[in-house]
């Protein structure tokens, strides 16, 4: 009797699992020979624009299916370059070591603009603080340690400071939003650029580690106290303060649409072929001086000619009617010249 | 007698001996390499994983020799890795969870084995059993909206009003760090702890007990001076079993530890462990230095645990042959 | 004399205390774990959940559809490496079995039942996942499965053990072959032990996530086949938990209560049934 039950138990089980698994797939999905599957990893900056954009684009063309996870810009170049990914996304450009690793050229593709904000978690106060960028070299190094710190304080008069310590946050994975930070600290700063340097992983002086922009918006909501860096995005979506920024022209610019764009306005001109660029630091009375582009990651040649296709018409399409969905997210759109650029190069994706 | 005895074969069917005993002999020898074979992958796969191991380590093991035990850096930029940060974030949470877990495991074990009814005692074990059956995801994601508010709001606070003149609870807390960890990791390992312990108790002979109480000594003098000395080395057998769970532990610990590579004094401080990092790190891990260093991570940790279990095996069965053997 | 006997008596009712108080903390955290979940869990268990495919970040109504059938793709896979080997591995132990032989795969066995989860997934990266240049569901099979395997050759092996010789001897004297014997009557006579050790098994490779972080990776779509990334119950609620958005967190609630309800119901089954036949076989 017993044996029958944990028989019939078993069987059952198993019979449920087979058949969840087989019946629940075709249903949903259209037949096997037009699915185009796309497997991307990378940049987490981003992905509130990028979930939108492959999800409107398999409304639209339903047989192509674009898995994006994002697991970091440092997870975006390591998969591209082992090549488990069909393509990869990061706000960090791939170093020379690194394009020297691939197999074949990598190409990179600017998408949208962003820009990291420093956020911050203080119970009771509701202020915009501003930042001097040495304010910030010093809070990541590790040397100011309380928020009435007199750096802080003299660049906001009339805010009551707690006298309380600066729980840094910074980011546990390989990121590229990290990369946009360290590349602004290491140009504010000497010794934050020999001390520490700049990539998408770096041995950092102080601070909690949080998995993503998800995780470090988590963290510092959680914290009281909490200071970290953030893509704009997160910090809007979940209304977490964020601060200005002084800027080389010696303005606080908050950031925002019209602030990334003008950081990008400069960029525009000087644009390498291969794209990587950084505007952090920009030029320009009212330029963000912490934004970046952000880039796609797409190998030259790609085998299969259904995937090629498919990735070719989503780049047209994101450079044309997807950048209409870049300001309702926050992220600037392109400069115009930059898009003429990009759609030349698609042809080099063989 | 023919020279054709009938034999009847499980099917019934009438076969020569001769031919009947062949096919005997080969089924069986079939049956035996089949088996015999499945047996081996076992082997295969276990070596295989090892090997693996191994070789994918490669390059920080030439890079950084024996050093990589003992330097406390992990900088992707310049290419230094060291173990140290983590071996050591691993050990300490993992004392945290035996500190709190051994007493409340070994006092749950006492009054299930020697104190309680049969038949609570039985209904209990099993409740304590299900704990061990609960994914570590669940805990962790209970680790991050019960545990560290509470180490965070509570907990953490008091410790460094009464203890703080230590240096084990300096420094802000987080409500992410050592302690969570070790709170976390303490209540998963528990149900080990009781339920190797019990039966290590309720395999010691009864007239250890009995001689005990038959010359005056209480219920608890009778366990605590003749039965549990009796079954201490399974007892702490049972304990480093727990501690090779509790050192292999990764999403629990990744979610509330703070993934800060830094070696603290403090316990409230964040901090990382191997298998942590090996989570968080592992796809990204640019550059084939930095992505075999977290391999050789993987190694150390296959190593300790594989020391640990050993010895806790061995406790074990010393245990329960010494009640065997004073029958 | 009186005093000291009392201070004893005190102390074994203290103890009593102490003791019993150590339990109630170890089955509270039970309870605390179920009661959490059940609370934050129901109130986002709908209709979504259970058929929606997630949505886009921001945006609420999706669900884990996907998950769920990959968690049991994933089980599925695993399955398949597991039982075999695990069974017909235990099969040989119990039934043939050299003696150094034996020795070696037993211990073995205890070894790879020792290995950390993460560090069999990293063994599935390099063995399935580089060469197929693919996260995969095979690769997420392949990595339960192999943690499937010490628990199956174990309980294959205690069970079978437990049938008594005579049943074999019997076998043989009408005549059947060895194997015939272990096919037809030993493993039948096993059977209900065994498969309650494959549930328990299933339950606990149900809830693995690190193996899956870097082998089967996640999927915001159904994932066809077994050559491609899918998603999975737990790996969602370890990405939901981890992020800052609310309805996230819901789902991840939920998921964790589907979870844990399919874990503890089988388990609950399977230690049942085995409690009951430890009372009937005699030992």
């Amino acid at each position: 009797m017993k044996k029958a039950i944990s028989g019939i138990g078993l069987s059952v089980l198993l019979v449920l699992l087979a058949a969840l698994s087989i019946t629940a797939a075709p249903r949903h999905n259209p037949s096997p020979a037009d699915t185009i599957l796309l497997n991307a990893a990378g940049a987490t900056f981003p992905y509130p624009i990028y979930s939108k954009w492959f999800d409107v684009y398999h409304q639209k063309y339903p047989n192509i299916q674009i898995n994006y996870q994002s697991i970091g810009s440092g997870g975006g170049i390591r998969q591209v370059l082992a090549g488990t990914v069909d393509f990869g996304a990061s706000d960090g450009p791939m170093t020379d070591e690194q394009i020297a690793q691939a197999k074949m050229k990598i190409l990179h593709f600017p998408t949208v603009l962003g820009a990291d904000v420093p956020t911050y978690n203080l119970p009771g106060l509701n202020v915009e603080l501003n930042f001097t960028r040495n304010a910030l070299v010093d809070i990541f190094l590790g040397k100011i340690t309380k928020w009435n710190d007199p750096q802080i304080a003299s660049a906001n008069p009339g805010v009551n400071l707690p006298a309380k310590d600066i729980v840094v946050v910074h980011r546990s994975d390989g990121s590229g939003t990290t990369y946009i930070w360290v590349d602004f600290l290491s140009k504010s700063s000497q010794e934050w650029s020999s001390k520490v340097g700049k990539a998408t992983s770096v041995n950092w002086p102080v601070g909690l580690g949080g998995k993503g922009n998800e995780g470090v918006s988590g963290l510092v909501q959680q914290t009281p106290y909490a200071l970290g860096y953030l893509e704009l995005i997160y910090a809007v979506q979940n209304h977490l303060p964020y601060g200005k920024v002084q800027n080389p022209a010696g303005q606080y610019i908050k950031a925002d649409l019209a602030s990334v764009t003008a950081a990008a306005a400069g960029a525009a001109k000087n644009m390498p072929d291969d794209f990587r660029i950084s505007i952090t630091n920009a030029p320009g009375a009212t330029a963000y001086p912490i934004s970046s582009f952000t880039w796609l990651l797409i190998p030259s040649k790609i085998a299969d000619p259904a995937k090629r296709d498919a990735i070719k018409g989503f780049l047209k399409w994101m450079l044309t009617d997807g950048q209409g969905y870049n300001e309702g997210l926050s992220y600037a759109k392109l400069p115009q010249s930059v898009v003429a650029k990009e759609m030349k190069t698609i042809a080099l994706i063989q | 007698m023919a020279s054709h005895p009938q034999i009847v074969d499980g099917r019934g069917r009438l076969r020569s001996p001769a031919a009947f005993l062949r096919r005997l002999s080969n089924g069986d020898a079939i049956a035996h390499f089949i088996t015999l074979t499945f047996a081996a992958t076992i082997l295969l796969i276990t070596s295989l994983l090892v090997y693996e191991l191994w070789i994918n380590s490669r390059l920080p093991r030439h890079a950084f020799g024996w050093r990589f035990l003992f330097t406390s850096v992990w900088d992707p930029v310049f290419g230094h890795f060291g173990a140290l940060p983590f071996v050591y974030g691993t050990l300490v949470t993992s004392a945290v969870a035996l500190i709190i877990a051994v007493p409340l495991g070994l006092g749950a074990a006492i009054f299930l084995a020697e104190m309680a009814p049969r038949g609570l005692s039985d209904i209990l074990a099993f409740l304590i059993e299900l704990l061990a059956a609960v994914p570590s995801v669940i805990y962790g994601l209970l680790g991050i909206f019960i545990v560290v508010p509470l180490v965070r709001d509570y907990v953490g606070p008091f410790l460094k009003s009464t203890l703080g003149f230590l240096p084990l609870f300096r420094g802000p807390c987080y409500g992410v760090g050592f302690l969570t960890a070790g709170i976390i990791l303490a209540v998963m390992i528990i149900p080990f702890i009781i339920s190797v312990s019990r039966e290590v108790l309720l395999s010691v002979p009864p007239d250890q007990r009995e001689a005990s109480l038959s010359l005056g000594a209480t219920r608890w003098e009778a366990t605590w001076k003749a039965v549990v000395p009796f079954a201490r080395t399974g007892i702490l057998g049972s304990i480093f079993l727990a501690l090779a769970r509790a050192l292999g532990e990764t999403m629990a610990v990744t979610m509330v530890i703070g993934n800060d590579p830094k070696i603290s004094a403090s316990l409230l401080a964040p901090g990382y462990s191997i298998a942590a990092v090996i989570a968080n790190e592992f796809t990204e891990a640019s550059g084939d230095l930095y992505l075999q260093s977290l391999i050789e991570l993987g190694l150390v940790l296959f190593l300790l645990t594989f020391i640990l279990n050993g010895l806790a095996r061995i406790l074990i069965a010393a245990t329960e042959t010494k009640g065997m053997a004073s029958e | 004399m009186t005093l000291h006997l009392r201070w004893r008596k005190f102390v074994n009712l203290l103890m009593l205390g102490l003791t019993g108080v150590c339990v109630t903390v170890a089955v509270s955290a039970l309870l605390i774990i179920l009661g959490y979940l059940v609370i934050h869990g129901a109130r986002s268990l709908n209709w979504n959940f259970f058929t929606k495919l997630p949505k886009p970040v921001g945006e609420t109504g999706g669900g884990m559809a996907n998950a769920i059938i990959g968690s049991a793709k994933l089980i599925l896979l695993a399955s398949c490496i597991g039982i075999p080997i695990g069974c017909i591995g235990g099969i040989y132990l119990a039934e043939f079995g050299g003696k150094t032989f034996s020795f070696l795969v037993r211990y073995t066995t205890d070894l790879l039942n020792g290995v950390p989860s993460i560090v069999i997934g990293i063994f599935a990266y390099t063995v399935v996942v580089l060469p197929m240049q693919h996260f995969s569901a095979l690769a997420g099979g392949f990595a339960l499965g192999i943690m499937m395997i010490p628990i199956a050759v174990r309980s294959t092996e205690e069970f079978l053990r437990a049938i008594p010789r005579s049943l074999r001897e019997g076998s043989v004297a009408l005549g059947a072959s060895k194997w015939k014997t272990i096919v037809r009557v030993v493993v039948p006579a096993a059977i209900g032990g065994i498969t309650t050790g494959i549930m328990l098994d299933i339950a606990r490779v149900a809830g693995e996530t690190a193996p899956l972080l870097f082998t089967a990776f996640s999927n915001r779509y159904w994932s066809p086949g077994w050559n491609q990334p899918t998603a999975s119950l737990p790996v969602m609620i370890y990405t939901y938990a981890i992020a800052p958005y609310e309805d996230w967190h819901r789902q991840a609630w939920a998921a964790a209560l589907v979870l844990l309800a399919l874990v503890l119901l089988t388990n609950i089954v399977a230690r049942l049934v085995l409690y009951s036949r430890r009372g009937s076989v005699s030992r």
